[in-house]
Order: structure tokens, then C-alpha cells, then sequence
């Protein structure tokens, strides 16, 4: 395959920034996007030319460091995929590819494609955690009976990899579904009520702190999400969010 | 509690709630207003008990111009923060892969409900106060000096639908209504955190209200020009 990429590239957080054309050649169907972007930077490293920088770990799709808006979808156009485990034969030969980062004011650019993603890990530590004292007393999470629809519900919820690719995808900028996944694979569980209250008003509060934007259910970040995590949890923690409020 | 209405969770509900209720008042001019295809009398002794009724015309009149407000104001001041939680816009985006028109645009669809909202007012709400509070005629008589003359109203809306310009006019705002609603009622729904099995249906529903309540205004505005 013959496709023309252009690249968001950008020298640092205060550089303007802007798209650069690059054509590359040879490209296998076969190949990962971000094997493509490796062939790109070979070449460029071989031309003597500054690499694209992109966040890449485990390559295959449950790590959530590879970001990339591509052709204008986060992930690019396939469901359910991380940049990482989407495939070059989802286009045709002599494409024109757009490939820009996250965008976000709370996803500020570092370098070329690498956007800042520590604002969800503020949102984390402000309550997306139980604690356990684990002082040797400890007791079996098996021993305590978990509803099998709460338990399947709360690992759906569990499997967000925070990526971003909500917020990227949302006109708004907004953390909702990310936050709510994070609240939901708490709140649906024993372990997670004693704190459920603190951790709901606080994790919100965080996200409102960090300038995430405020959702309006376009549904943009279902459709855009490589774990599939649903609107019922943007639902669940509305609920949740109410319910403390009152309590607090 | 205190800081409910500053945190985005409690605008959202907030919006949420000021559309259920203007859902439902909408619902209530609509019955209305299709009494006055119906029948004539009854569209007069109805309207005059709306306009006369102090329930409906000091405590349930402010409610809603006050509910009216709230969502206009709420939904531009929403609008504003979202655009700064994205000061770069992406150069290629390709939002129908994701999301409605109608979802992505409820702005726009607002704006012109409330330019719509503006004239409605100019043409119905501002000549009835200027009637019943400044020039003190609660009588609802065509002529308020003559008991035989029959009420007002009927024959006022007749002839508010003769000009075709205000006809289209009116035609257009119910369809910027209807593509409003066609996201809103489903959107309100879920902002209150009412996602369940009955979604899907809820969904349907909220599409059938979002069509045929605008399509029956309509119908009732075209009924009124050429029923002259």
C-alpha cells in the first residue's frame, strides 16, 4: 500500500504546531497502524530526520498509552481497537491519512502526538480506589457474595484501559464516561460502599477541576471507546453523584 | 448539597429538569391548541380561563417563563465552557461516525428556537399582557364594551395565521423544535441517570413526541391560514 500521512507535528508544548506530509511506500495490509508509523520513523531516523513521537507500551490494546485521532475518529475507524491493534487493510491504497492528537484543554500536547494524560490520574487518586487494610487480617474478596449480574457489570466497568479516546471524542472534552467506569466498578461492589459517597463527590470534583468539559450525551464516547464501557455507567454514577449530594 | 449546581453532574440535571417540565407544558399548548381546530367555543372558554386563572397567571406563568430562562441561559453558559475544554479544534474530524447531527448541535437548534421563542412572544404573549395588565381589560370580549360580542381569542389566532411569512416562519420553528427534541428527550432521561431496560423504549417514545408534537403545531398553524 501507497498512503500519504499527514502528522501533527509539534515541538513542544508552546510550538504552535502544525501537519506535515509524508508519503510512505510498501506498507503491508497486514501491518499494525503503529508498526506503519515504526517503517515512518526508520526512515525518517535514516534521512537524519526527527522521529514522529507517539505513546505506544503493550501493543496489544490493554495498556491504553497509544492515543492518535486518525481520520478524524479516535483509534481511527474500527470498533473496539486501540491504535495499537488497528490494522492497515482498514484502508485502501493511496488513502490520505489524517493523524492528529488527543485533543483537549486537559490533554495539553508535549510533543507531536503525546498528549498529557495525568489529569485522569488526579481523577484516580482523588477516589477510584478501596482501601484494604492489609495488615495480615485480610479478608478473601471470594468470602463476601457478589450478585453475578453486579459482579459481571462492575468487571465491564473494570475493563477501562483510560485511554482518553472518550474525551478525544467528545465535543465537549468530557472525562463522563472514564470517570463513570471508574465510579461504576466500585459502586456496583461490596467492597466499594464504605467510601462510595467521598469517592463519587470527589472524583467529580476533579474532574470539573481539571477542565474537562460537561456532557451533553452526544453517545460519541460509547461509539469511540476500545472497551465498549456504556452510557448505563454515565447513568449509574449521575445517580451515585446525586445520592451523595444529598447525603454530603 | 450546597455545591450541587456548581459541579457539571448537578447542571446536567438541572437542564435535565427544566426540560422535563418544559416537555410537559408543551404538551399542555398542544392540547390546547388543537382545541381551537376542534371547536371554536371551547378554544375561547379555555383560553380565557388560562389567561384569567390566577394559579396559571401568577404562580404557574412566572414558573415557566422562569423555567423557559433557566434553560436558555443554562444551555449557553454550558455551551461556552464546553468550547473552552477544547481550545484546538481538530483538523479532520468526523463527527456522524459517532454521534447525531441533531445531538451535536442542540445549540443551534436552541438559538433558533429562541429567536422563534422571541417572535411567538411578540406576536401572543406581549399583546395579551399589554391587554389584561396595562390597559385592564380581563374581560376577554372582542369589544369589552359589548357583552354579546363573543371572546377574543379565537378570532385573534385566525388572524395572526393570515400573513403566509408568519406561517413559514412558524413551520421552521417547529421543525428546529422537533430535531431538539429528537436528542433532548432521550438526553434527559439519561442526565437524571434513568438508563435501564426501559431505555429502549423511552427512546422510541421520545422520538414519536419529538415528531408528532411539532408536526401538530404545524398542522394546527397550516389548518388556521387556510381555514380563513
Amino acid at each position: 500500500m501507497n498512503l500519504t500521512l499527514k502528522i501533527w507535528r509539534q515541538k513542544n508544548a508552546n510550538d504552535k504546531g502544525k501537519l506535515v506530509d509524508y508519503p510512505v511506500s510498501d506498507i503491508s495490509p497486514d501491518m499494525s497502524f503503529l508498526e506503519m508509523l515504526d517503517v515512518l520513523n526508520e526512515d525518517l531516523i535514516n534521512k537524519g530526520e526527527e522521529p514522529i513521537a507517539f505513546d505506544h507500551d503493550c501493543r496489544e490494546g490493554i495498556c491504553g498509552m497509544c492515543s492518535l485521532y486518525i481520520n478524524g475518529e479516535a483509534h481511527g475507524p474500527d470498533r473496539g481497537v486501540t491504535t495499537c491493534q488497528l490494522h492497515m487493510r482498514m484502508f485502501k491504497d493511496g488513502d490520505t491519512i489524517f493523524i492528529e492528537p488527543f485533543r483537549a484543554a486537559a490533554f495539553p500536547v508535549i510533543k507531536d502526538l503525546i498528549v498529557d494524560r495525568t489529569s485522569f490520574d488526579r481523577i484516580q487518586h482523588a477516589g477510584g480506589f478501596i482501601s484494604v487494610n492489609t495488615s495480615g487480617n485480610t479478608i478473601d474478596a471470594n468470602a463476601i457474595p457478589v450478585n453475578k449480574h453486579d459482579a459481571d457489570t462492575a468487571f465491564d466497568a473494570a475493563t477501562c484501559i483510560g485511554c482518553g479516546a472518550c474525551v478525544a471524542s467528545c465535543k465537549n472534552s468530557s472525562a463522563m464516561l472514564f470517570v463513570s467506569a471508574k465510579v461504576s466498578q466500585f459502586a456496583l461492589l461490596p467492597q466499594g460502599q464504605v467510601e462510595a459517597t467521598d469517592r463519587v463527590l470527589n472524583m467529580v470534583k476533579q474532574m470539573d477541576e481539571e477542565g474537562f468539559g460537561n456532557c451533553t450525551n452526544t453517545g460519541a464516547c460509547e461509539v469511540e471507546c476500545p472497551k465498549g464501557i456504556s452510557l448505563e455507567s454515565i447513568a449509574r454514577m449521575n445517580r451515585e453523584y446525586l445520592k451523595a449530594s444529598l447525603k454530603g | 448539597m450546597s455545591g450541587i449546581l456548581n459541579s457539571s453532574i448537578g447542571r446536567k440535571f438541572a437542564m435535565a429538569l427544566s426540560a422535563f417540565f418544559l416537555m410537559i407544558f408543551l404538551v399542555q399548548h398542544f392540547a390546547i391548541n388543537l382545541l381551537s381546530v376542534c371547536n371554536s367555543e371551547t378554544f375561547n372558554e379555555v383560553s380565557h380561563f388560562m389567561g384569567t386563572n390566577w394559579l396559571i397567571q401568577y404562580v404557574m406563568q412566572p414558573i415557566l417563563l422562569i423555567g423557559v430562562l433557566f434553560h436558555f441561559i443554562m444551555g449557553f453558559v454550558l455551551e461556552i465552557k464546553n468550547k473552552g475544554a477544547r481550545k484546538i479544534s481538530y483538523v479532520k474530524n468526523n463527527g456522524n461516525a459517532n454521534s447525531t447531527w441533531m445531538s451535536r448541535n442542540m445549540i443551534y437548534s436552541g438559538l433558533f428556537i429562541l429567536i422563534f421563542l422571541v417572535i411567538h412572544f411578540l406576536d401572543f404573549w406581549f399583546p395579551e399582557i399589554n391587554i389584561k395588565y396595562i390597559q385592564g381589560d380581563t374581560s376577554g370580549l372582542i369589544d369589552p364594551n359589548n357583552a354579546e360580542s363573543g371572546l377574543r381569542y379565537y378570532e385573534e389566532l385566525q388572524h395572526k395565521f393570515v400573513p403566509v411569512w408568519r406561517v413559514a416562519l412558524y413551520c421552521i420553528g417547529f421543525v428546529f423544535l422537533s430535531l431538539h427534541l429528537l436528542h433532548g428527550f432521550s438526553s434527559a432521561f439519561q442526565s437524571v441517570g434513568a438508563n435501564n431496560k426501559y431505555t429502549k423504549g423511552l427512546r422510541g417514545f421520545g422520538k414519536a413526541y419529538a415528531i408528532l408534537i411539532p408536526l401538530g403545531f404545524i398542522i394546527i398553524a397550516l389548518f388556521h391560514h387556510f381555514n380563513q
